[in-house]
């Protein structure tokens, strides 16, 4: 179902945690709440649950206002992000508690529970289990029955607090790969926080991104990466080079190919892969200096010295695949031509 | 392969026991007076209880029990563990409950409230319940008009033993339950349960050993507790002695059976709570 959050506002005390959110969510996208520790993510989350209450601001699922009905009126799912799985419960327990505090004439029948948490456990391909206790449960098996847990009263909006923040780097890999298929699956309308770029782009079908409790920019996961709306966004979301054209790097630029566009910042983002190498010969107007490199599996990640002495010197990164790498035959020390595809340009 | 790590391994073991563990007579020696000190002032004074008291045969021993004024002194300290130990349970799970979940002004500021009764001497704190309720007391004339008796009466004792034993469960819970978060309460609150299917069925599971012993050394001390109880009661035989103050009266009397015949009983209710409580800190480790 839908969700639409319209003018929240939340402050603790004098700190400001959400400045005026406005955010929609249309029914089975599965949205990412990306932002720096801090920036009111969480919190967000938790207002939409209803574990935490608005100062200011309406609250709406599925066209229904929910801003002053309790998190166990509200019928979402919450996935916590140590999981919260009762300790005392087997995982059969824990699965079926939804169920078995519904009041008595909505309450499914023993049977009808067990069958339940049973596909349920199934879905999440844990149903050999179900005797155990959570303390017996790697991270990732916990993480798991949490989402079984969650799912078992049929939420309307699924919301998952950094669901893989607490994992091993290749358990949350495959974790993620799994959230993504059992949301084609469902189609249940998900958000999730997290603080992992990468986890966001990979994951979600949409990105919100928060800053200091304000929403930088809403958008599919290229959208952002393709046109960042801000140099906070174009900073957060990969990797950036970044020149700011007060501290000379004008010319230098221009010598490796960017010209400055009229009515536009000054500042100048360029991703490492819009970076493309050259060897040259002519080695004085040569804007750089080969200075390491770094394999990433499939890509070489090249540190370049800029050769201009009255610009900033922070290293230039350039991306570019393995094998093209490998063919320009370059070695530490070596002056290189630089191409600049494409930068973004920021005030 | 094998032979070059065995060697290895021997060696490391050998030095391993010369760093950790210290020459044996220090071992022994501070094992011994450990145990002698245990035996001298924890040993020797409980059989000297039972010796006492069983001194003059067992039928002295019964008569002395089923003597009237011992009878009505286990009764009265049973009614004042019935009545305290349950009040003091609700108020130790309320306390640690407002402490560990909300936050308010003050908050510190209870939490230190809460230990007074620790600090401050029972002589003191049977004092003030003298000062607020004796016939000189603020609420003394008020009491008097209204024929009610708390002072040298069975509801002082009980006021009295409330005051001195209400630290014992929330102690034991707050930590525990700070600790423990709430984000299990959290998510049986997201998958619908009320208040209290969220209290008895998350959170009372957790917290059900570290209550237990809370409540296990409420009772013990709110059935041996003499000083605050010995400055309200009054000492009347038959009306207002509990069993700490039986056991006074006797002794002082020269009764000597009577006494250790009575101390008999608090000495085993000390027993079969440590007993207790060694079985619940195992079930807390072993949650």
């Amino acid at each position: 179902m839908s969700i639409l959050l319209s003018d929240i506002s939340k402050n603790f005390g004098t700190f400001a945690a959400l400045n005026h959110i406005n955010l929609e969510v249309p029914e089975g996208e599965l949205v990412a709440l990306l932002g720096p520790s801090g920036c009111g993510k969480t919190t967000l989350l938790r207002i939409i649950a209803g574990l935490e209450h608005t100062d200011k601001g309406r609250v709406l699922i599925n066209g229904q206002d929910k801003t002053d009905q309790t998190v166990s009126q509200r019928g979402i799912g919450f996935v916590f992000q140590h999981y919260a799985l009762f300790r005392h419960m087997t995982v059969f327990e824990n699965v079926a508690f939804g169920l078995r505090v519904k009041p008595r004439r909505d309450r499914p029948s023993n049977e009808d529970i067990s069958k339940k948490v049973h596909s349920l456990l199934e879905l999440v391909q844990l149903d050999w289990l179900h005797n155990r206790y959570p303390d017996q449960l790697s991270g990732g098996q916990r993480q798991r029955i949490a989402l079984a847990r969650a799912l078992a009263v049929e939420p309307s909006v699924l919301l998952l607090d950094e669901p893989f923040g607490a994992l091993d780097a290749s358990v949350r890999k495959d974790l993620r790969q799994w959230l993504r298929n059992l949301h084609h699956e469902l189609h249940v309308t998900s958000i999730f926080v997290t603080h992992d770029q990468e986890e966001a782009m990979e994951v979600a079908s949409q990105v919100v991104v928060l800053n200091h409790g304000r929403i930088e920019q809403q958008g599919s996961p290229s959208d952002i990466y393709d046109h960042p709306a801000n140099a906070f966004v174009s900073k957060f979301i990969g990797q950036t080079n970044i020149f700011d054209l007060d501290e000379h790097d004008n010319e230098w630029l221009q010598t490796a190919g960017l010209l400055q566009p009229s009515q536009q910042g000054k500042i100048a983002h360029v991703r490492p892969h819009d970076i493309i190498i050259e060897k040259t010969d002519n080695h004085h107007t040569a804007p750089a200096t080969l200075k390491d490199w770094q394999h990433l599996g499939a890509l070489i990640r090249i540190e370049l010295v800029k050769n201009e002495s009255n610009g900033s010197d922070a290293p230039v990164f350039a991306e570019m695949p393995n094998e093209q790498f490998k063919q320009l035959e370059l070695s530490k020390g070596d002056k290189v031509k630089l191409k600049i595809r494409q930068a973004h340009w920021f005030h | 392969m094998n032979t070059i790590t065995q060697p290895l391994n021997k060696d490391k073991v050998v030095t391993q026991q010369r760093a950790l563990q210290d020459p044996t007579w220090v071992r022994w020696g501070l094992t011994a007076i450990a145990i002698s000190f245990i035996s001298l002032f924890i040993c020797v004074p409980l059989g000297l209880v039972i010796f006492q008291a069983f001194s003059k045969g067992l039928q002295a021993y019964w008569s002395a029990l089923s003597n009237a004024d011992t009878l009505s002194a286990i009764r009265l300290t049973l009614l004042v563990a019935i009545i305290t130990v349950p009040l003091n349970t609700l108020f130790g799970i309320i306390a640690a409950w407002a402490i560990t979940r909300f936050e308010f002004k003050g908050k510190s500021f209870l939490t230190t409230l809460i230990d007074i009764p620790f600090s401050v001497s029972p002589v003191i704190s049977g004092f003030i319940f003298v000062l607020l309720f004796g016939a000189e007391g603020w609420f003394g004339n008020w009491l008097v008009e209204h024929d009610i008796k708390i002072i040298f009466a069975a509801p002082g004792i009980i006021l009295a033993t409330l005051f001195i034993t209400f630290p014992f469960v929330a102690r034991q819970l707050i930590p525990l339950m700070q600790e423990m978060g709430n984000q299990e309460e959290e998510a049986a609150l997201s998958l619908g349960a009320g208040g209290w299917k969220m209290f008895f069925s998350v959170t009372l599971p957790n917290i059900k050993w570290a209550l237990l012993y809370g409540v296990l050394l409420c009772n013990a001390r709110a059935m041996g507790e003499f000083g605050a109880v010995s400055v309200v009661s009054g000492h009347i035989r038959g009306m207002t002695n509990t069993l700490p103050l039986h056991v006074e009266v006797s002794y002082n009397d020269y009764d000597v059976v009577s006494a250790f015949a009575s101390a008999s009983i608090l000495a085993a209710l000390a027993i079969v709570t440590l007993i207790l409580k060694t079985t619940l800190e195992w079930k807390q480790a072993n949650r």
